[in-house]
């Protein structure tokens, strides 16, 4: 380890964002299943969203001007990495039950790790978000965990 | 759900082309205003890549799409572990497509690995895709 994660940087571990609560439209499920090239009638028409729909619903809806200049939203919850290249990240997403138009869903987002590991042409740090969906049951609907890697 | 599974069985496979309008109408729609899915120069002369680059989220939904089209009704998506490793490109066509890796009769839960490839057979998006089928009639 070359110790590039400063106690501050990794104090952030367990930071959680606010709460976001959506609604589901038909609207925009048909959008999303146009825009992602679906044919199946059944998202077409927007009786029910396709998997990863709770991407579209979820994305950070920011102002122009917090946009960075290459128009990336800027995560909150992240503080500022030792390194800043971004790298392939994964998803590990489990979908607990089907999202419908007029569902209210609420998703909160935690930071749960942040750890380094040296990489081929040097170290690597590595972040973990998790983002629970819940309906207004409090039931669990999507939990998505994303792995991000900076060099 | 046509074919039936067994292990080792591939699922049709779907082409995706990957054009300008699908980009812009998808980026949209998440509210992504990543430069890189839309701004040929910035892509190009800023960030060096050769075009405009496909949404890593968008191979992630082919993912989902080739298995769920398999599917039909008989069951559902129950989870997936996924990876972008290689950037697509506008105006490139990509494939996606699996292999069932495992089939549990009794409790019908199937696995397949999935991938999307480009014309170089580079496996862009690799990922493993978990289903639940539905009982029988």
């Amino acid at each position: 380890m070359s110790g590039l994660l400063s106690e501050d940087v990794l104090s952030h571990i367990g930071q959680q964002s606010e709460p976001r609560r959506e609604v589901v439209t038909r609207r925009d499920i048909r959008k999303y299943a146009i825009a992602t090239d679906n044919r199946q009638a059944k998202y077409l028409d927007g009786d029910v969203a396709p998997p990863l729909f709770h991407l579209h619903l979820f994305w950070d809806v920011v102002p122009l001007n917090e946009l960075s200049p290459d128009g990336v939203s800027i995560d909150s919850l992240l503080p500022r990495f030792p390194l800043e290249k971004a790298m392939a990240g994964g998803l590990d997403i489990t979908y607990h039950k089907p999202i419908k138009p007029g569902d209210w869903l609420t998703a909160t987002r935690t930071l749960t790790d942040i750890y380094e590991k040296a990489g081929r042409s040097g170290p690597l740090i590595f972040y973990e978000v998790v983002m629970e969906v819940r309906d207004d049951n409090n039931e669990l609907v999507v939990t998505e965990k994303t792995t991000r890697i900076l060099r | 759900m046509s074919p039936a599974p067994t292990v080792g069985m591939a699922i049709p496979e779907r082409q995706h082309h990957c054009d300008e309008v699908q980009q812009m109408l998808y980026n949209a729609s998440l509210w992504n205003g990543h430069r890189i899915h839309f701004d040929v120069p910035y892509a190009t002369e800023v960030e060096g890549y050769p075009g405009l680059v496909v949404a890593g989220p968008l191979m992630g939904d082919w993912l989902h799409q080739v298995v769920d089209e398999w599917l039909g009704d008989a069951g559902m998506i129950t989870g997936i572990e996924y990876s972008n490793r290689i950037a697509a490109y506008v105006g490139e066509t990509v494939t996606a497509g699996g292999t069932v890796t495992a089939y549990d009769e009794a409790t019908g839960e199937v696995t397949l690995e999935v991938f999307v490839k480009n014309a170089r057979e580079d496996v862009l998006t690799p990922g493993v895709i978990t289903v639940q089928l539905m009982p029988g009639p």
